[in-house]
């Protein structure tokens, strides 16, 4: 069985939710603690959204020092999935597993709404059960969301197709708000170039059940639990 | 010889400081509409045993590059004094 590790920072808010949607899909998820030193033979690691440190410094930037998250880099440079969602892309960019960074919301207020995006980018780990163009409502709650980067690195990201996700233009007919938060090129979520760490802002877990309002985050899950669990003896069995 | 040394980090010229310009709007608001070019950053204070004054300097250095700064979005200055 496919054994995801939702990584729980202190400060972690949504961990309960990734946790529940991994398990809706048939994979088993287990909480492994910032202080922790392995991820007990994790296929796929989530980092869940939420307030890391209280974001002290800079979102993401104590996290990314936590014991776990050396874990995490080892399992990144082995071409191991990761997610991040929301703090967890943060910290993914604090990490330099991603590049660019994410700032305060142009319009500086905490915006906690849903928004449409489109699936750019669907040979990721985490969004191949979609259809190219697919186009999704997804709850954000951030408010430092406002994807940076070089214009070098914005190239780069357009030249490799590795926007995963980009904010609906209003264009586009969207009758929600294009772009929440003053994101470069309307980005909202990349990848690196292999496809096996994406971070996000909206959460896909928060919209992954119908009980919830929408499935439209439930391919996310449905992609990762589609990955082939590692052929090792994994220490998490039975736990 | 120990030193403390005042670090000051702030946004990169060119990126978009929306809290900057919300300071320089509640400035204007308040009859200070002379003010312009606001910028918000952040003051860390630190203490620091070292050799020499350019050892100090050159550690703290490595702790803005590693942890006190965001390279791809903030540029830092440091001050050292003795004491």
């Amino acid at each position: 069985m496919l054994q995801v590790a939702v990584v729980r920072f202190p400060g972690s808010n949504c961990d309960f939710d990734s946790l529940r949607a991994v398990e809706r899909v048939g994979a088993h998820g287990y909480f492994v603690w910032h202080r922790d030193t392995h991820l007990q033979g994790a296929d796929v690691v989530i980092l869940p959204g939420g307030f890391s440190y209280g974001d002290y410094l800079r979102s993401g930037a104590i996290a990314r020092f936590s014991p776990i998250m050396q874990a995490v880099q080892r399992h990144a440079a082995e071409g191991g999935p990761v997610l991040g969602i929301c703090n967890g892309f943060q910290i993914l960019c604090e990490a330099h597993l991603l590049p660019g960074a994410l700032l305060r919301n142009a319009g500086l207020t905490f915006v906690s709404k849903p928004v449409d995006v489109i699936v750019e980018r669907t040979s990721t780990g985490f969004t191949s059960a979609y259809a190219a163009g697919a186009r999704l409502r997804l709850p954000v709650a951030h408010g430092d969301g406002r994807f940076v980067a070089s214009d070098d690195t914005l190239r780069l990201l357009e030249a490799e197709g590795r926007v995963v996700l980009r904010y609906v233009e209003s264009a586009a007919g969207s009758p929600l708000q294009p772009n929440p938060n003053g994101s470069a090129h309307h980005i909202a979520g990349i990848c690196n170039p292999a496809g096996t760490v994406v971070g996000i802002m909206p959460h896909p877990e928060r919209a992954a059940d119908p009980l919830l309002g929408s499935s439209d985050g439930l391919g996310f899950f449905t992609s990762l639990a589609a990955l082939q669990p590692k052929a090792t003896t994994s220490t998490a069995q039975g736990r | 010889m120990s030193f403390r040394v005042h670090v000051r980090v702030m946004p990169r010229d060119g990126l978009l400081d929306p809290q900057g310009q919300a300071v320089e709007h509640a400035l204007s608001a308040l009859g200070f509409a002379e003010a312009g070019g606001v910028r918000v950053g952040r003051a860390i204070e630190l203490s620091i045993s070292a050799p020499s004054r350019g050892d100090a300097e050159a550690r703290v250095r490595q702790m803005c590059d590693k942890l006190l700064a965001n390279p791809v979005t903030e540029d830092y200055l440091l001050e050292v004094e003795e004491g």
